[in-house]
């Protein structure tokens, strides 16, 4: 509720235009070559002092990559991209290996600071206990800077590291599960991040344990043409469960970058991970020039009988967004929920949407879209929700609504229904509204100005979504959103 | 405290001449009823005082405490104190009764220079008027005038205004949709309102609704002009009589 003045104060506070985090820190930043090679691979790997079995995985998917093409079936369209012309490494100088907070280079403190990225333990030396804390692994380009509360998450029996630290520490867990999700050729992008990707997180809840505190990855891209692959693994053991929140930005750059993650879950029996994101990736200038290309893999596997996992997004950045966090539901009465803000202003692209694959027996779904496009921008849900033979009393609802700010955008829907199993119960509801002139009058009328009339009502749009994010981020996303908007009457 | 003189307007979209040479004053105080035909522009007025931009000012002027209102946008009309009772309010999905009243209160406040008010404090003039408007705490909880019964949604119209507490009030057929007893409690609603400071323009088919809210003067309008003023029993011959005498006048 409060977050609507928050809003237009924030709004008025920045110049039309600007992206709040397009700023770019100026450390010292180590580069491998340029290019997709297997020099370059090579060369990662071993910066990262990774097994050998790794490096051989990386080297397989170099070469299935090789004889991929790139996916041309979304509603998006972008120059070619120049894998040679990439680099795919970059480093700050002061990060050799994990530190503890204090050895972390001031400048790269003070960055996260400015992005308002939580990255102290120090509130409970105060003496307070505060309400919600939130442990935080920092990833800047191509490596992870620090990760917080790590000791204190390791008492509960949760690992929560880099996953080039999970690589050299946990190597027999990171083995089982890196890629059982999201194989290494699903996908053009994905096998791409399979060959180079270079840092992510890693959770690991054992059994029955409830993570203590909210997980967090906060991703930065820095450095100039360079890629950023990132990639996630998340294990919620039986009975375990973890909230999990990932949240990004990069600087203001003429020139667009890629950024292509990979994100894979694992819930056992009785397990439920929630992820939560709040991207918010430069989106390119007014004009349309830069942005990032935001090729994204993310996918659940609800591998134990009565698992749940949970996706959130709310989605506001990137010049091209292509994402599909989506769940295997395999085991029996395991629930999957995809619930997603997508936003799109100036000539941004999305499409983006889920994909819920019932397998097992009573497993549920449930899908709310809600997607804003404003300015020339485009934004599509696309969505898949099957039912395997022996799925029996599948069941999804899916609700997908659009509102649509001005004349010059777009949005749609491509919804995609496959039943081989006659006891699954799928609901689909779709709506595409705009902004009335009559619901802006009202609102002024009774003394709103524009932006926030438009703040009030897209808020009450995506409403339900809001409130499926962890508490402590609602606030922070109807900012986002409404600052994202900024721009989009008048 | 509002002086509208020889206003003519028309549709922006094709042109049509709705409103042909208005002119009425009405000081603070006062309550001034208009009365007419359907379609003959009552709404168009309310509307062109609250600065909907559909409609086009051709000729005249409006006066709003000696400042121009058509140089106003339609926030600023509110700030300064404008408030109009929609005859058909519009819904708002997704936003919280509570939630509206509390922006538009603020927003109002903000634009005259006043802090936001305290969360306990807000609650408590909610809590307040809605008890008078018998509106319950589920309903301001519900999104605004989303599925709101005919009456409920009057009820809102007038919480709204009571809360924002308006220097002219503007209420265009706050009466239709009542039940009997509704009709009442809005009336008491509007009447504890009226104050030296306070003028009101209440628009209305029905001689039941002057009942309770006596009025000062009232008008006839039709075919865009004012063809009648008189007092209060000029309400009760029209309803005996119709509007036949006057809208030969007009023609
Ligand atoms: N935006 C508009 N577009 C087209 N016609 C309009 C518009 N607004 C008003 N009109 C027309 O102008 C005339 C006056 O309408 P108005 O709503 O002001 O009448 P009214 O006196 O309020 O009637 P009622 O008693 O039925 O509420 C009508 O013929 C109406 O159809
Ligand atoms: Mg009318």
């Amino acid at each position: 509720m409060p977050a609507v003045q928050e809003t237009i104060d924030k709004v008025k506070a920045i110049d039309v235009d600007q992206y709040k985090y397009g700023f770019v820190t100026d450390i010292e930043s180590d580069r491998g070559a340029k290019g997709l090679s297997e020099e370059t691979v090579r060369f990662l790997s071993a910066k990262k002092n990774e097994p050998e079995w790794m490096t051989e995985w990386r080297l397989d998917a170099l070469r299935r990559f090789r004889q991929m093409e790139e996916p041309t079936w979304a509603r998006v369209s972008y120059p070619k991209i120049d894998l040679d012309d990439l680099y795919y490494w970059a480093s700050p100088k002061s990060v050799e290996g994990p530190k503890s907070l204090d050895e972390v280079d001031p400048e790269l403190l003070a960055t996260y600071e400015k992005l308002g990225i939580p990255l102290r333990e120090q509130e409970i030396l105060a003496g307070v206990e505060p309400k919600n804390r939130v442990a935080v692994d920092a990833v800047f380009d191509s490596v992870s800077v620090v990760t917080t509360f790590k000791e204190e998450l390791k008492k509960a029996g949760v690992i929560f590291c880099s996953i080039s630290e999970a690589l050299r520490e946990y190597p027999d867990l990171v083995k089982k599960y890196l890629g059982s999700v999201v194989p290494v050729t699903d996908n053009y992008y994905a096998t791409l991040n399979s060959a180079v990707f270079s840092d992510g997180s890693f959770v690991y809840v054992p059994e029955g344990v409830r993570c203590p505190m909210e997980l967090s990855t906060y991703f930065r891209i820095n450095e100039q043409n360079t890629g950023q692959f990132e990639r996630t693994l998340i294990i919620a053991e039986k009975g375990a469960y973890v909230s999990y929140l990932e949240g990004c930005t990069a600087p203001q750059r003429d020139e667009n970058q890629l950024h292509a993650a990979v994100v894979e879950l694992v819930a056992l029996d009785d397990a439920e991970i929630k992820y939560s994101t709040v991207q918010n990736w430069f989106p390119g200038d007014k004009n349309g020039k830069g942005g990032i290309y935001n090729f994204v893999t993310k996918r659940g596997d609800c591998r134990g009988k009565n698992s749940k996992i949970s996706w959130t997004q709310v989605e506001t950045g990137s010049a091209i967004t292509w994402k599909y966090p989506s769940c295997i539901l395999r085991g029996e009465n395991s629930r999957g929920e995809f619930y997603s803000i997508a936003v799109s202003n100036g000539y941004q692209q999305v499409d983006s949407g889920t994909k819920m694959i019932h397998l097992g027996k009573n497993s549920s779904s449930r899908i709310i879209s809600k997607g804003i496009s404003a300015g020339k921008s485009q934004n599509t849900y696309r969505g898949l929700v099957s039912a395997h033979r022996k799925a029996s009393n599948a069941r999804n609802f899916t609700q997908c609504d659009s509102l649509l700010i001005g004349q010059d955008c777009g949005a749609h829907t491509v919804p995609y229904i496959e039943s081989k199993n006659a006891s699954a119960q799928f609901e689909h509801e779709a709506t595409t509204s705009k902004i009335s002139d009559d619901q802006m009058f009202y609102c002024l009328q009774r003394g709103l100005s524009e932006e926030e009339a438009v703040a009030l009502i897209v808020n009450g749009f995506v409403k339900d979504v809001i409130q499926q994010l962890p508490m402590e981020f609602a606030v922070e996303a109807q900012k986002l959103i409404s600052i994202s908007l900024e721009g989009s009457v008048g | 405290m509002l002086e509208i003189k020889n206003l003519h307007a028309r549709i922006a979209e094709d042109e049509t001449e709705i409103l042909r040479g208005i002119d009425l004053t009405i000081n603070a105080g006062e309550v001034h009823a208009i009365m007419g035909p359907n379609g003959s522009g009552k709404s168009t007025l309310s509307y062109i005082l609250a600065g909907k931009d559909d409609y086009e000012v051709t000729e005249g002027e409006i006066l709003f405490n000696g400042e121009n209102l058509l140089e106003m946008e339609p926030d600023e009309r509110a700030a300064a104190g404008l408030f109009l009772a929609f005859q058909y309010p519009i819904e708002i999905p997704g936003v919280a009764t509570m939630e509206f009243l509390k922006t538009a209160m603020n927003a109002q406040r903000k634009a005259r220079g006043e802090d936001t008010l305290s969360i306990p404090d807000f609650m408590k003039r909610v809590k307040e008027a809605a008890g008078h408007l018998n509106v319950s705490m589920d309903m301001l909880k519900r999104p605004l005038n989303v599925g709101f019964s005919g009456g409920e949604k009057k009820r809102a119209e007038i919480l709204q205004m009571s809360l924002l507490e308006p220097k002219l009030c503007v209420l265009d057929e706050t009466d239709s949709g009542l039940d009997i007893d509704a009709l009442r409690i809005v009336s008491e609603g509007v009447n504890k309102l009226r104050g030296p400071d306070r003028a009101m323009v209440v628009i209305t088919h029905y001689q039941r609704l002057l009942d309770h809210i006596v009025p000062d003067v009232v008008h006839v309008l039709s075919k865009g002009r004012i063809v009648k003023t008189g007092d209060k029993d000029l309400a009760l011959e029209l309803e005996k009589n119709g509007y036949a005498d006057y809208i030969d006048t007009a023609a």
